[in-house]
């Protein structure tokens, strides 16, 4: 059922984010700008190069293996949110039909290498950000975005969005249960049913946030979510900054492939 | 709006714009707000959100819909807490679902959250509604301008980023059709949810408006001529890094010819054009050193078929070995750490 998995996803990177690796110790700060950077790195390629995208694979990579994430988790969230991207870069062969080049004869247009540049850069940006949240906790991403400087209400909003997405999912998934169990094939799935139930959702979710409210007031919310102030930026942390952007640097501005190519054509004659 | 279709340029830009809108909206908010709004915010966010795993079918089509929540957000909370809560809802989808994405979240949160909080909200939702009356006239319409000028955003995002070799009136005649429908769904259910709410519990509802309102002050058209010369700002600062990109001009050359390849004499205005594009540009087509030798083929298209057979075997072989290279790489740590434990 669509409804669980959804819901038990998102529990699970949560799960994910809390364990103790090299990747998860680093400061959230770092990963937060690399993954920028990285992303960033990425989509200011012009369209039609391919290969040379294909080095920035080394940072999943790391992520994936050293954070000790299931390769099968990111596939699956890489299928899910594909379509769009798909939809549209499809559109790239069908457009642009000037030939760029020959491989063995078989013709090669500009179309097709941007059709497969807008893939790589999606699988490339996506899996970046689930490996990102993956392995860093949701306190130590709104820690970075504090010291970002972004405005402390919309942080606020992200902590509670994060914690509640969790308690009323929980809840619209016991409404929804309770009503598949009392309607056979599709009924129950109209517009009016629908309606009932989200609008019985909503006013709940207000009392809710009544009682909320007053439990917070109760033990001392003045409007500011208080947090931990400090966190220590270690040794390794300045460290792993300093090497991915080398990496980057090394992956934008240096025809890596070419490089290796050479050295490999070199190598055979 | 994803990462993969989107330059640079048009992702700052419109994360720009999108951080200078929470910015203003939180300190509209912090000026003059009721402490009881905050936990209704996350609360309803998280409502959003919930309510969006529910599906219903749609009448007639069978294919099943959800709630965007936008406008049901700047209903019930208000433009100011609307587009911080649509925004922090954007922020986690980008973030834990990967929909959207990270750069182009800026521009999710400007499609998604401007228009329906700060135009439709304020100049069609309010002016329609006095104290209730055309509830679903107002919803409806609020719901349909909103989603049109988000989806017709998103074309323009994608063309000024020049990724995506759709057509502007191809995309724009894709675009905004799915989006009425989008946007009719959207507004009916938003005013049926309001309507059923209010009649089971409407002094609920009464509450919510009151809050609403405390901080809601008639100032926007102050907002939105702030926002209109900083898209103004924006749109010609992406406009002057699109034109350094002839791919549009190329496009419409080919509209005109109704072939791929101009005839030769046409070329000289075209490289003409190049020229004073690139005398105009400070950073004419990226000029990284390597982007350049991959990307010259594209510009002159008559040096294509003299492209070095060596250097096309490098670049397959030299891409066959980086991928070796980085499987074996996360093999070892995997094998590492297997030892390791």
């Amino acid at each position: 059922m669509k409804f669980d998995n959804e819901f038990f996803s998102l529990g699970y990177i949560d799960r994910l984010s809390y364990k103790e690796t090299f990747i998860h110790n680093i400061d959230a700060r770092v990963k937060l700008a690399i993954s920028m950077m990285f992303i960033v790195c990425v989509v200011s390629f012009p369209k039609h190069v391919v290969l040379s995208l294909i080095p920035f694979f080394l940072f999943p990579v790391i992520f994936l293996t050293v954070g000790e994430i299931p390769l099968g988790f990111i596939v699956k969230r890489l299928v899910i949110v594909i379509p769009f991207v798909f939809f549209i870069a499809i559109f790239n062969p069908i457009f642009e039909k000037r030939v760029a080049f020959y491989i063995f004869n078989i013709p090669i247009t500009y179309g097709i290498l941007s059709f497969f540049s807008i893939l790589i850069r999606f699988v490339l940006s996506v899996s970046m950000i689930i490996l990102l949240v993956a392995t860093t906790s949701f306190s130590g991403i709104c820690y970075a975005l504090r010291y970002f400087r972004v405005p402390e209400i919309f942080i606020t909003q992200l902590l509670f969005l994060y914690r509640y997405i969790f308690v009323l999912s929980e809840e619209a998934m016991r409404m929804v249960r309770a009503k598949d169990m009392r309607s056979f094939g599709n009924k129950g799935t109209e517009l009016k049913f629908y309606v009932k139930l989200t609008g019985t959702l909503l006013i709940r979710s207000i009392l809710r946030a009544e009682k909320i409210y007053h439990a917070m007031l109760s033990r001392g919310f003045n409007g500011i979510m208080p947090y931990r102030k400090k966190r220590v930026f270690e040794k390794r942390d300045f460290l792993f900054l300093i090497v991915s952007m080398l990496f980057l640097y090394l992956f934008r501005f240096f025809d890596i492939i070419k490089f290796v190519g050479r050295i490999f054509v070199r190598g055979l004659s | 709006m994803a990462d993969a279709l989107i330059s640079p340029e048009v992702g700052i830009s419109f994360w720009a714009l999108s951080l200078g809108g929470i910015a203003y909206s939180a300190k509209k908010l912090k000026d003059n707000m009721d402490d009881r709004l905050i936990p209704l915010m996350g609360v309803l966010g998280a409502f959003v959100f919930a309510a969006q795993m529910i599906n219903f079918t749609i009448p007639a089509t069978g294919s099943s819909g959800h709630l965007g929540g936008g406008m049901l957000l700047s209903i019930l909370l208000g433009p100011y807490a609307a587009f911080i809560v649509m925004a922090s809802i954007l922020t986690i989808q980008a973030l834990f679902f990967a929909d959207g994405g990270l750069l182009a979240l800026g521009c999710n949160i400007w499609n998604l959250g401007f228009y329906t909080s700060f135009i439709a909200y304020p100049f069609i939702y309010k002016t329609f509604t006095k104290r209730g009356k055309n509830l679903f006239i107002a919803t409806l319409l609020s719901s349909i301008i909103g989603l049109q000028l988000g989806a017709f955003s998103v074309v323009l995002q994608t063309y000024f980023s020049g990724i995506s070799e759709l057509p502007f009136n191809t995309f724009v005649m894709l675009m905004q059709p799915i989006h009425l429908a989008i946007g009719i769904v959207e507004g009916l259910i938003t005013a049926a949810i309001i309507r059923f709410a209010a009649s089971v519990k409407p002094d609920i509802l009464e509450a919510v408006y009151n809050l609403n309102n405390q901080t809601y002050t008639r100032s926007m058209k102050k907002v939105i001529g702030l926002f209109v010369i900083l898209t103004f700002i924006v749109g010609g600062f992406l406009s002057w890094f699109a034109s350094t990109n002839p791919d549009g001009l190329e496009w419409s050359v080919e509209k005109v010819y109704g072939k791929p390849e101009l005839p030769e004499k046409e070329g000289g205005i075209i490289a003409k054009v190049k020229e004073i594009q690139e005398k105009l540009a400070i950073l004419p087509d990226y000029t990284f050193k390597k982007a350049e030798t991959k990307e010259a083929p594209a510009q002159e298209e008559e040096s294509y078929p003299n492209i070095d057979v060596g250097t096309t075997v490098s670049g397959i072989a030299g891409s066959i070995m980086v991928i070796l290279l980085l499987m074996g790489t996360g093999f070892l740590i995997k094998a590492f750490k297997k030892r390791a434990v």
